[in-house]
């Protein structure tokens, strides 16, 4: 019975494109491997568009990073990798942002935003200081002086 | 005939808001003692109204009416009750009275526990909340309608996503919900202020406990929503930077910056204008996560059904929210006179250090998140700014937040002695180091990062805990009665700072030192992952209430001892169609073992694709976070917050 | 009155513009990278194998506007578009179709059962020319002419689509 309700079960999972699978064949070398996470990891999946390509259960997830792998072998560097996917997707498909003349402030946003921040409270602190230290009138001068006086010297 | 009532309570409430908002505030300008009598009344009928109608939906959900459109589309027969009840908050339009809902709430508490604010003030927030509802009821009324009839009506629903069909999901909502929107007190406090043109100690005293509450319910909510995507999606990842998440977390480091301005405006007298900033801005930022998600500005998992006429609608109203009260404390910020001096090192200024990075981090945070947005817009590139980005923006950000948050507790009002501080914590740096270096060791070395995150976690706990017990003066005699006796706001610091110092080391092990197993498992077979060895035993077909599945179990061995059965099941849910995978997680002191099981080989039905993740120290992420809930609530239990036991002074 | 007290609103306000613009944009959707290039190398067998079905000079030797129409009988979407493409086949217009990682009985039965609008069919069994192409959206409908991509279209053809964004393309590539 139990053998009948898997088969059935994976009948009707089999038309779905979402099932989890094992992965494709890893790279034998370690490193290379490595290296193939890593440029996989910065690659944004189409389908399921709030994922890595690593996450994804997606068929067009696994078929990219087969071909990852595939680049890695015939020698590719990252960036060629890379390079390949954004040829056929757009910019779109990296998960990191190029650091090009209109991502530069997005990048720098934190730098800048904290320089902003820094400037604003130290520019208040030195106002209020200036602010509740008005410098003495004369009089107030005068009345300092004459009770300095009174107490002489102790 | 229920829903019918139903819509006629929102209309009620909707119309109540309009007096709540109107006449109190015209009486209060005027001194008219019975139109702002019309405030307490109407705010308590407000939510009563609101009350009913959500019930009347929830009933709708429960007998499965399906001739009520919402109830149609996203309900079943089949579905367990629960989640029949959950679905009532679970979609767009249940949702944005749930939000009605809260808000009501709160106002209704606000109206009860606030009758011994001064009088115009308690009208004047009463007010300015009221007016926050109606743009909600008029959204419902106009675009949204929860209690829509259709017809001829199916005898069958659509059914609920089968992802959504879960405790922790089902209650992740609500929590949030109590969160956002208990942000909304803090701006009505904030915005009758700016109208009063008046901050004091008084002020600050009163907004605590509210902050403090929707900063727990926030925190709460944020993180049942990360560990449901743990141990629900499969591959154990809790943050994604997803625009939703990122529009809950917003808020959250707003929040967090308010709580800890606003000590210093009860203390100091000081810091006002920052701290009415930052209280508008939080909820500034709890609206424009929901018009985010509504919207169809970006992608999103979370996204409701998409709707540009809505999206206009929100826009409009977070326009006028927002954008009015930025415009009311750009006019009466300079009403609120600077109070006590600092000098460059002290509580204070380490204060609004904290201040500044959390809310530069929150508009990081935002301007990664709609970048992709402004990018298309002036050039219609497409572009992606994804984790990579968040990650190390964030971060980096956090590094020195961390660093500062171990001086702070122990600076002084007023001017402090930093490197009198530095040198009490001499021995505290010499035992992170080595916490450090003996972790980083153990786990097997790796990347830098790894061990600066691992080194801020052991500088924020041994820190935390080292002011902790020069406070208590732990090596003296009467400890004990000293920790008994400590007022409980402070204890809600500290466990606030060790819980978040927890979660952090929780973080950097489960991010940098995981591991991963994936392959094919026949019976008998065994895969050796971090010490553990995991056999598969058996697989079985089982029927569920609204799904069939394939659960398999794993016997799982710890040198040569057996330590538990894990079984984890792959499910096919019916209505709608779609698959799910229910990973079986271990979870230790050291770190959780999650086993996933996926397709059968489609020639060999014996064998079967299997993954397995060692997360080490997960659990520390989840315990730190509990703890530094339990730190707010340790807190708002100090008697010192009762709002009503408070005579204000003035 | 302070003028940077104004700061805060006056980013909200630029926020808001931004996002009144963003509720006219569609963030999922991913424009081709090869408008005005010429399509890519391939080579796809027929459904079921065997002979090859087509090839890159097949569409260049095309005279005039070809349609080229990524589908498969497991995709949802594609059903919904399918009476359209008849439709399409009626008033002239000539479209090839790619079988995307489909079984070759699935995909027969497919045409057979909703009727088959393709000038010829040819099988994409990896899914790698769909990659070549772009595709990442099932169905996808591009528009060629003298073996240049002139557009492409993610997600179902219907009519009111067909109208407001092939005809202006078609109308001035016929031209």
């Amino acid at each position: 019975m139990n053998k009948i309700m898997i088969v059935i079960f994976w009948l009707l999972m089999g038309t779905s494109a979402f099932a989890v699978g094992v992965d494709e064949k890893r790279l034998s070398d370690p490193a290379e491997e490595a290296r193939a996470q890593e440029i996989m990891k910065q690659l944004r999946c189409l389908v399921c568009q709030n994922q890595s390509i690593v996450d994804s259960d997606a068929g067009l997830a696994k078929d990219i990073r087969i071909i990852v792998r595939e680049r890695i072998l015939a020698g590719d560097t990252d960036q060629q990798v890379l390079t390949f996917m954004t040829e056929r997707y757009g910019d779109w498909v990296l998960l990191k942002p190029h650091f090009d003349g209109a991502t530069i402030i997005l990048w720098l946003s934190p730098l800048l935003l904290l320089g902003v921040g820094f400037i604003i409270i130290i520019r208040n602190q030195r106002n209020r200081k200036m602010a509740t230290s008005a410098p003495l009138s004369d009089e107030e001068q005068k009345r300092i002086a004459q009770l300095l006086n009174e107490n002489g010297d102790n | 005939m229920i829903a019918e009532l139903g819509h006629f309570a929102l209309i009620l409430a909707c119309s109540l808001s309009v007096i709540q908002g109107v006449f109190p505030l015209y009486g209060s300008i005027n001194g008219n003692g019975r139109m702002m009598a019309i405030s307490l009344p109407a705010a308590y009928g407000q939510f009563l109204f609101v009350s009913f109608a959500f019930a009347a939906l929830m009933y709708s959900f429960i007998v499965s009416d399906f001739s009520v459109a919402n109830v149609a589309t996203n309900s079943h027969t089949l579905k367990p009750m629960l989640y029949k009840v959950s679905a009532t908050w679970g979609n767009h339009e249940g949702s944005i009275l749930f939000w009605a809902l809260i808000l009501a709430l709160f106002g209704a508490m606000v109206a009860f526990f606030g009758r011994n604010l001064p009088r115009k003030f308690h009208v004047t927030v009463l007010s300015v909340q009221a007016f926050v509802g109606l743009g909600f009821y008029l959204f419902l009324l106009l675009t949204s309608n929860p209690f829509e009839r259709i017809f001829p009506f199916p005898n069958e629903g659509n059914g609920l996503n089968p992802l959504l069909q879960d405790p922790g999901l089902a209650f992740h909502p609500p929590l949030l919900y109590l969160g956002y929107v208990g942000l909304s007190v803090t701006f009505s406090f904030a915005v009758a202020a700016l109208i009063e043109g008046r901050v004091d100690a008084a002020w600050a005293r009163w907004v605590r406990p509210w902050t403090l509450l929707a900063w727990c319910f926030l925190t709460t909510g944020l993180t049942l929503g990360s560990w449901w995507a743990y141990y629900e999606l499969g591959w154990g990842g809790w943050w994604f930077w997803d625009p939703v998440e990122n529009a809950a977390f917003m808020p959250w480091l707003v929040a967090t910056g308010l709580l800890h301005s606003a000590i210093v405006v009860e203390k100091r007298d000081t810091l006002k204008a920052w701290t009415i900033l930052l209280a508008i801005i939080a909820f500034s930022f709890s609206l424009l996560g929901t018009f985010i998600v509504r919207s169809g500005v970006l992608t999103s998992v979370h996204a409701f059904a998409t709707d540009p006429e809505r999206g206009v609608f929100i826009l409009l109203f977070l326009f006028l929210v927002i954008g009015g009260s930025l415009f009311l404390f750009a006019l009466r910020a300079d009403k609120l006179q600077p109070g006590g001096l600092f000098a460059p090192i002290s509580r204070e200024s380490m204060l609004i250090i904290n201040n500044l990075l959390l809310s530069v981090s929150a508009l990081v945070v935002m301007f990664g998140t709609l970048y992709p947005l402004l990018r298309d817009a002036l050039t219609g590139e497409k572009i992606t700014v994804g984790p990579p980005f968040f990650n190390m923006a964030f971060g980096s950000l956090m590094i020195p937040l961390i660093i500062v948050m171990a001086l702070g507790p122990m600076a002084n009002w007023k001017r402090a002695d930093l490197m009198g501080i530095l040198s009490r914590l001499k021995f505290m740096m010499v035992v992170s180091l080595m916490a450090t270096l003996a972790f980083y060791y153990m786990a097997g070395g790796g990347a830098i990062m790894a061990a600066v995150w691992l080194g801020l976690g052991m500088w924020l706990l041994f820190s935390t805990l080292y002011e902790w017990s020069e406070r208590i003066k732990l090596f003296k005699g009467g400890a004990l009665k000293r920790i008994l006796r400590q007022p409980r706001a402070s204890m809600g610091m500290t466990f606030g700072h060790l819980g978040l110092a927890i979660a952090v080391l929780g973080m950097a092990a489960t991010s940098y030192w995981d591991s991963e197993y994936q392959g094919i498992m026949g019976y008998g077979d065994k895969a050796t992952i971090a010490g553990y060895e995991v056999t598969l035993n058996s697989t079985d077909g089982i029927i569920g209430p609204n799904y069939t599945a394939v659960r398999a179990s794993f016997d799982v061995n710890k040198d040569g001892q057996k330590v538990t059965t894990l079984e984890p099941e792959a499910r096919v849910y019916m209505t709608p169609p779609m698959p799910t995978t229910e990973a079986a997680i271990l979870s230790t002191f050291l770190g959780d073992l999650f086993v996933v099981i996926g397709e059968a080989n489609s020639e060999n039905y014996d064998l079967w694709a299997v993954r397995l993740y060692f997360k080490p120290l997960q659990a520390w992420l989840w315990t730190g976070v509990a703890i530094m809930v339990l730190g707010g609530f340790i807190s708002l239990s100090d008697r010192r917050f009762r709002t009503g036991t408070i005579k204000g002074k003035k | 009155m302070k003028l940077k007290a104004f700061f805060p609103f006056l980013i909200f306000c630029v926020i808001s513009i931004a996002l009144y613009v963003g509720l006219s944009l569609n963030p999922g959707e991913i424009p081709s990278e090869f408008i005005d290039d010429p399509i890519p190398e391939f080579s796809l067998p027929v459904v079921g194998g065997g002979e090859v079905g087509l090839t890159t000079a097949d569409l260049k030797n095309e005279e005039g506007v070809v349609l080229v129409n990524f589908f498969a009988s497991w995709c949802a979407p594609c059903y919904v578009e399918h009476p359209f493409l008849m439709e399409l086949q009626k008033r002239g217009y000539k479209i090839y179709g790619v079988a995307y990682k489909d079984k070759a009985h699935a995909t027969n039965r497919f045409l057979k059962e909703q009727g088959n609008p393709y000038f010829d069919t040819a099988a994409d069994n990896d899914g790698r020319v769909a990659i070549e192409w772009g595709v990442y959206g099932f169905p996808e409908t591009f528009i060629i002419k003298d073996g240049v991509i002139r557009h492409k279209h993610a997600g179902p053809i219907m009519e009111m689509q067909f109208e407001d964004e092939f005809m202006p393309i078609l109308e001035s590539i016929s031209k």
